[in-house]
């Protein structure tokens, strides 16, 4: 597997000054990093130890003071407000806690949405949208508003979303932090899954049970990489859900409870 | 992203607050709708003018005693009692241009007849007057030009003073007392309507001038003379064959300014169209202010907005929208607003222009350029204060925009 063992992210000696007033804050003081392709890195680290300006930067959100980053063999590290924009279309889904779907749009639209700002056409934005739907799980629920979503049936649709412009990577930014300790796990077998596919991960937590599901573990510290190592006693979610008391169906109950006649119309319709 | 795309995500996001983008596009729809009431109420004006323009005959040239300054009329152009009946008589047979003239001799009276009074204005006119004028009879015939010579106490009616004094009486034989004086009614013309200054044009009674000049005034100089040209080509001609002809006979000199003043109807008329013209445009512009602030409102919902979907900007920004997609976004959001008020403003502004034109009495005239006008002045308003906020959404940092609360 060649392939998977190519540089996906090169980093070398990024550092990040913010001025906040007089003061100067040194996020970032020289980190060098690569991750493979196919790789799933968890990175870790207390508030304030420079995670999450890392995370920013790789997934080209921000751009480093200093240093170099390549990413798929482009020097992203220089690039302008509309190329890092495109560079974020097409190589990267982003996963955030919040979940950050649009509010009052469907299921499906939020994860059209990607391609709304690469040009497919209205037929394969549908097609492809539905697909990614599929892989998450959540096809059946393809007109449901997000507050018509469990907070881990919103998490699938936001994974679904990152994954239909087929990125390089995804960057989930403590994805599993509004999360419940069950369907936390869900989502995280939803990332082995994409792995095990090939799609290489980068997870920010703080959790030291969720970066175990993960291959490789980076950890922060001061705006400088402490440790990085493999992850040897790995979890496997699915296992791991077997194991797990089953709240996902009452979940639903609950949620069909607070549907709107409309809404409930439309599931069952659906099915 | 393309601009269907922009437009549906526009209509959407507008669609979901119904209230506020309604009440948001309730100032261009004003203001819109104002600006073509008013523009109407001015084009209406512009167009009675136009056509009291036509009814007064192109060819008619009126000369003035006393003499025009450049620039305007001097006070007390008309008061001069330079213009004699041998000037008339002169302009009649000596100017070729000239087909006819009239002299013009104007008094206030107290007309009474039997127990009915009525005060007007009189009118001292040559035959040739209603020839000018173009103006029929509906009842008998008008005087002579035996009665001029002899300043003979007969008199023409307007259909106003027949209907004051005669009420539907058949006034033609009848004797009628003009300061006392008895006139004998021998004809009465069709009624004409308002002038384009708006006065009663059938108020009036008309004799001979020298019977007016002898016995109603006691004054032997002319008032005004009306001449028509024999063309409308003529009227250049006419007038200055009339301005030699006067200069000599008034023995002017040729350093001396005129003491007369010829124009024609047509000039007379212009200034009138000016004037409205400049009412027009006044109230047009107070109109568009209320199209400013309808456009200041939109800014300020835009803003809201704008604050409102942060997380929304950073999001899309996330996901790879770029500056110039999110500014597209807000931009055209406040052009559907405006495009949508000012396409709702033109239903009211020419609903309103009839409601004017049927309650006022004023004619008013929906034109559509000023329908154009307005319209493209709504989505120009549109594009100018929705620019503002759709920057302020584009060139939001999307790592603020994604962590705003």
């Amino acid at each position: 597997m060649s392939e998977q063992m190519s540089n996906l992210i090169s980093v070398q000696h990024l550092i990040k000054v913010y001025q906040m007033g007089d003061v100067e804050v040194h996020a970032l003081r020289g980190v060098s990093l690569e991750i493979f392709r196919g790789e799933f890195v968890a990175i870790m680290g207390a508030s304030g130890s420079g995670k999450s300006t890392f995370m920013n930067i790789i997934g080209c959100l921000d751009v480093p003071t200093k240093g170099e980053y390549i990413l798929d063999d482009i020097d992203v590290s220089r690039l302008d407000r509309d190329a890092l924009a495109k560079i974020r279309n097409e190589k990267i889904g982003f996963v955030f806690q919040g979940f950050n779907l649009l509010p009052r749009t469907s299921a499906l639209e939020n994860v059209e949405l990607p391609m709304f700002y690469n040009n497919v056409s209205s037929k394969a934005r549908r097609e492809k949208a539905m697909e990614a739907l599929r892989v998450v799980g959540l096809e059946e629920r393809w007109n449901h508003m997000p507050n018509q979503l469990s907070g881990g049936q919103q998490q699938r649709v936001a994974v679904a979303r990152a994954l239909v412009n087929n990125p390089s990577i995804i960057l989930a930014d403590e994805p599993t932090g509004n999360l419940d300790s069950r369907t936390s796990v869900e989502v995280m077998e939803i990332f082995q899954q994409l792995n095990h596919q090939g799609i290489t991960i980068v997870l920010v937590t703080h959790e030291a049970d969720i970066a175990q599901y993960a291959k490789r573990n980076v950890v922060f510290k001061d705006g400088r990489i402490k440790r990085d190592f493999a992850v040897e006693k790995r979890r496997t979610a699915s296992e791991q859900l077997a194991t797990m008391p089953a709240f996902a169906d009452e979940d639903e109950e609950v949620i069909e409870l607070n549907m709107t006649p409309e809404a409930k119309e439309q599931k069952e319709r659906m099915r | 992203m393309n601009v269907l795309n922009i437009l549906k995500v526009a209509m959407r996001s507008l669609g979901r607050n119904k209230l506020r983008s309604f009440l948001t596009m309730l100032g261009i729809i004003i203001g819109v709708g104002a600006v073509i009431a008013m523009m109407a109420v001015g084009e209406g004006a512009q167009y009675n003018i136009q056509q009291q323009i036509a009814s007064l005959g192109t060819n008619v040239l009126l000369v003035f005693p006393g003499s025009i300054n450049q620039g305007g009329i001097r006070i007390g152009l008309g008061s001069r009692t330079s213009l004699t009946p041998g000037d008339l008589e002169a302009i009649q047979t000596q100017c070729p241009s000239v087909a006819a003239a009239t002299a013009q001799v104007r008094t206030g009276a107290q007309i009474v007849f039997g127990e009915q009074n009525w005060g007007t204005s009189v009118l001292g006119a040559n035959p040739s007057y209603f020839t000018i004028r173009s103006w029929p009879l509906s009842l008998g015939q008008y005087f002579t030009d035996a009665d001029v010579r002899g300043a003979t106490k007969v008199c023409v009616l307007g259909q106003t003073v027949v209907d004051n004094l005669f009420q539907g009486g058949n006034p033609v034989g009848a004797t009628i007392r003009i300061k006392k004086m008895p006139f004998k009614v021998v004809g009465v013309l069709e009624p004409k309507g308002q002038s384009a200054q708006g006065s009663d044009q059938d108020d009036i009674i008309i004799a001979p001038y020298t019977t007016v000049q002898k016995k109603l005034m006691g004054v032997t100089f002319l008032g005004i003379i009306m001449v028509s040209a024999v063309s409308d080509q003529a009227m250049v001609d006419a007038q200055n064959q009339i301005t030699e002809l006067l200069r000599v006979r008034h023995k002017i000199q040729p350093w001396e300014d005129n003491d007369f003043t010829v124009r024609s109807q047509t000039e007379i008329a212009n200034t009138a169209q000016a004037t409205t013209q400049v009412l027009t445009i006044l109230l047009a512009s107070i109109a568009s202010i209320s199209l400013l602030v309808g456009g200041i409102g939109i800014m300020n919902i835009m803003l809201v907005s704008v604050t409102e979907r942060t997380r929304e900007i950073g999001i899309r920004m996330s996901i790879g929208a770029r500056s110039r997609d999110i500014l597209y976004q807000f931009l055209i959001e406040a052009v559907v607003l405006s495009m949508a008020g000012g396409a709702l403003g033109v239903l009211i502004g020419i609903a309103s222009s009839d409601i004017i034109s049927a309650l006022a009495n004023w004619p008013t005239l929906v034109s559509p350029v000023s329908v154009g006008l307005a319209f493209l002045f709504a989505a120009a308003v549109g594009i100018f204060f929705g620019f503002y906020p759709a920057r302020k959404a584009a060139i939001l940092n999307p790592i603020d925009a994604l962590r705003y609360e």
